[in-house]
């Protein structure tokens, strides 16, 4: 069994982390951290996390984590609160254990702590610092691809907890990792707040997808931080789903393509239900000659509120960047903003973004009752064929089971 | 008499509380194909998302009849489901849902992957099955996207609205099998139970398609009924002027 290690950061980033423990955030509504409690019962750790119950297996399955059969994964992260309760590798090159152990074995690794997220963000990062709770280290080495997809889990369960991560992921030169990772709650009305940072770093000509499904209920805040640096002919491609109630969630990812011809793309599905408030962004630089990248984003409201940010800058010579929202209301009461922005600093750049928020258009619906489909029936066929973003580059297993996440909460949204 | 199929009858037909149709009067039986000829803004279109039923097109006067039923206040899919199918002339993207998903949806849970790929095939259309329906379709694949769904829907009346329109020479004899076999022309006369009804701007698909029964509409109305070739050669050679003048 692996005992938990205290992480120890360097003076410097606690300092930094003190001084911003009160700073608010750019963006979403105030989550006053102190009315959360930060120390929850250490869970056992599970050497076969089959044997985790029923009814937290059924939890995480809904999140695309699978743990009766790990056959078809290359490695298992589960945390529970605040405890890493298993961690697996299950190839050859491929590393996955809680953090603090990745701490233990690798003394470099304090060399990417911080890199890619600024501890001193706001007063999340600063909490994330200052009262750690684990997270996951999932790496490939040099030249290594994964077979099956690495799958990490975080899962709240204490009433009113802060869980604070902090996770850091390293594709090694020209490696291949596929991620899954499924957040949730195992209450349906327990207040908690979830704050995880995420350092993704890319080297050169490594590809990395990363699929995370969320699924909260209507009295969580959650406050994810993430970094993405990508270099030189490396791919990253981001892929976010959320269907189910939160009370809060705001995140705004930065990727930085520092390396010529990186590649980084956001998709992201977002369903929010009524009194949901969703505000999600990715901010994109592209800073190196030949980086691209393309935003998409579907959402749709049945009665929540979303706010769709999107943010590419481009300074370098021939990149290229597109980002594209499409949002549907269904039902009255709901919001949908979309904000794209594009900054160009160099002539030369290709940055193009387009928007679109209205209903169903009328004249789809009927020609769909045309061929007989009832107009419920039309409406869902519609529904699935927008929620459906086709992801070029992700595995047919991803995407088949990333579709059916997808069809899984489609009785809800209709 | 029950091998009637379609019977419109006095039907005036109203779009934004404007009247388009006034007093149309139609019968179509079982394995009858007729063609519905007259200039730009006659109301053919109008007629034929009459009888589909199409929400934004009100009866103000007469009604529709489907297999003696009267359908003149049928919802849309429960008309489509009754038998009826349409051929678009141009019909909306929908943004996300697949050629396939449609196609599947026509077939009503009957088909399965060998069917659908078999009919694609013979569409000519293969290659869109995985695409989004109508994204980016040339006119040609449009008219072979919707034949394709016809052919899966298997409606008794075929509502064809200018299934030659923008093809080319090589695709209009494709366009002209496919109707064929949606209207079971192979098959002999009497055993013939598909019907259409088929709009017709140059008349072409008729050098394909075998049509009995011919009809002027000019300005929402009928004004001449009769054998397609022959009216197809006078408005060939006299333009609709020429039917105006007959008709007064």
């Amino acid at each position: 069994m692996h005992r938990m290690r205290e992480i120890k950061s360097p003076k410097t980033y606690k300092d930094k982390a003190k001084a911003a423990s009160a700073k608010a955030a750019a963006l979403g509504e105030d989550v006053d951290v102190s009315a959360y409690v930060s120390s929850a019962e250490e869970q056992p750790y599970q050497d076969d996390p089959s044997k985790l119950p029923t009814k937290t297996k059924e939890d995480m399955l809904k999140v695309g984590i699978i743990l009766d059969n790990t056959n078809q994964r290359s490695g298992t992260y589960i945390q529970m609160d605040n405890t890493p309760v298993h961690s697996s590798s299950g190839q050859e090159g491929i590393e996955v254990m809680a953090i603090s152990q990745a701490l233990e074995k690798h003394d470099w690794l304090a060399d990417y702590w911080w890199r890619a997220v600024a501890v001193d963000t706001d007063k999340y990062t600063a909490n994330v610092e200052l009262s750690q709770h684990s997270g996951y280290f999932i790496r490939a080495l040099p030249g290594y691809r994964t077979i099956y997809p690495v799958q990490s889990c975080l899962y709240l369960t204490k009433a009113r907890l802060a869980q604070n991560v902090h996770n850091i992921i390293i594709a090694e030169e020209d490696s291949e990792l596929h991620i899954i990772t499924g957040c949730a709650a195992a209450s349906s009305e327990e207040a908690g707040l979830h704050l995880g940072v995420s350092e993704f770093y890319l080297k050169r000509g490594a590809k990395v997808t990363f699929t995370m499904i969320h699924s909260w209920n209507p009295e969580v805040a959650v406050r994810p931080r993430t970094g993405i640096i990508v270099e030189e002919d490396a791919v990253f491609l981001s892929n976010y789903v959320i269907m189910k109630p939160v009370h809060s969630l705001q995140t705004n990812p930065v990727a930085r393509c520092i390396g010529d011809n990186a590649v980084v793309r956001f998709s992201s599905i977002l369903v929010a239900p009524p009194e949901s408030n969703m505000d999600l962004g990715s901010r994109v630089f592209l800073n190196a000659k030949g980086a691209k990248t393309e935003i998409i984003t579907r959402a749709i409201t049945t009665g929540g509120n979303i706010i769709a940010r999107g943010y590419i800058e481009g300074d370098a010579p021939n990149v290229k960047g597109h980002l594209e929202c499409r949002g549907l209301i269904l039902k009255e009461g709901g919001v949908i903003h979309a904000i794209p922005e594009l900054k160009g600093n160099l002539a030369g750049v290709d940055l193009s973004h387009e928007a679109a928020v209205g209903k169903i258009a009328e004249e789809e619906i009927e020609y769909l009752m045309a061929r007989g489909l009832t107009r419920t029936e039309a409406t869902a066929t519609i529904v699935r064929g927008f929620l459906r973003v086709d992801i070029e580059g992700l595995p047919p297993m991803l995407n088949t089971e990333l579709q059916r996440a997808v069809e899984a909460s489609e009785k809800d949204i209709m | 008499m029950d091998d009637i199929l379609l019977s419109i009858s006095q039907l005036s037909v109203a779009v934004e509380d404007k009247e388009i149709l006034h007093g149309v009067d139609m019968v179509i039986r079982k394995g009858e194909t007729h063609a519905l000829f007259g200039p730009n803004g006659s109301g053919k279109s109008t007629l034929l998302m009459a009888i589909m039923g199409f929400p934004r097109y009100q009866v103000i006067k007469g009604n529709i009849a489907f297999k003696g039923k009267d359908i003149t206040n049928l919802p849309l899919d429960e008309r489509a489901r009754l038998g009826i199918g349409m051929s678009f002339q141009r019909p909306p993207v929908v943004r996300g849902v697949k050629t396939l998903d449609i196609v599947a949806a026509c077939l009503k849970g009957q088909g399965n992957q060998e069917s659908i790929d078999k009919l694609a095939e013979e569409a000519n259309m293969a290659d869109f099955l995985g695409r989004e329906i109508n994204y980016g379709f040339s006119g040609g694949e449009i008219k072979r996207s919707e034949l394709m769904q016809l052919l899966a829907q298997k409606p008794e009346l075929s509502l064809l609205d200018e299934p030659e329109s923008g093809v080319d020479l090589i695709n209009i004899a494709l366009i002209g099998e496919l109707i064929n076999e949606l209207l079971e022309k192979n098959h002999l006369i009497r055993d013939r139970k598909h019907a259409g009804l088929i709009i017709t701007h140059t008349g072409h698909i008729l050098d394909y398609v075998n049509a009995r029964t011919g009809y002027v509409m000019i300005e929402g109305r009928i004004i001449g009924e009769g054998d397609p070739h022959e009216i197809l050669a006078t408005i060939k050679e006299k333009g609709y002027k020429k039917c105006i003048e007959c008709a007064k």
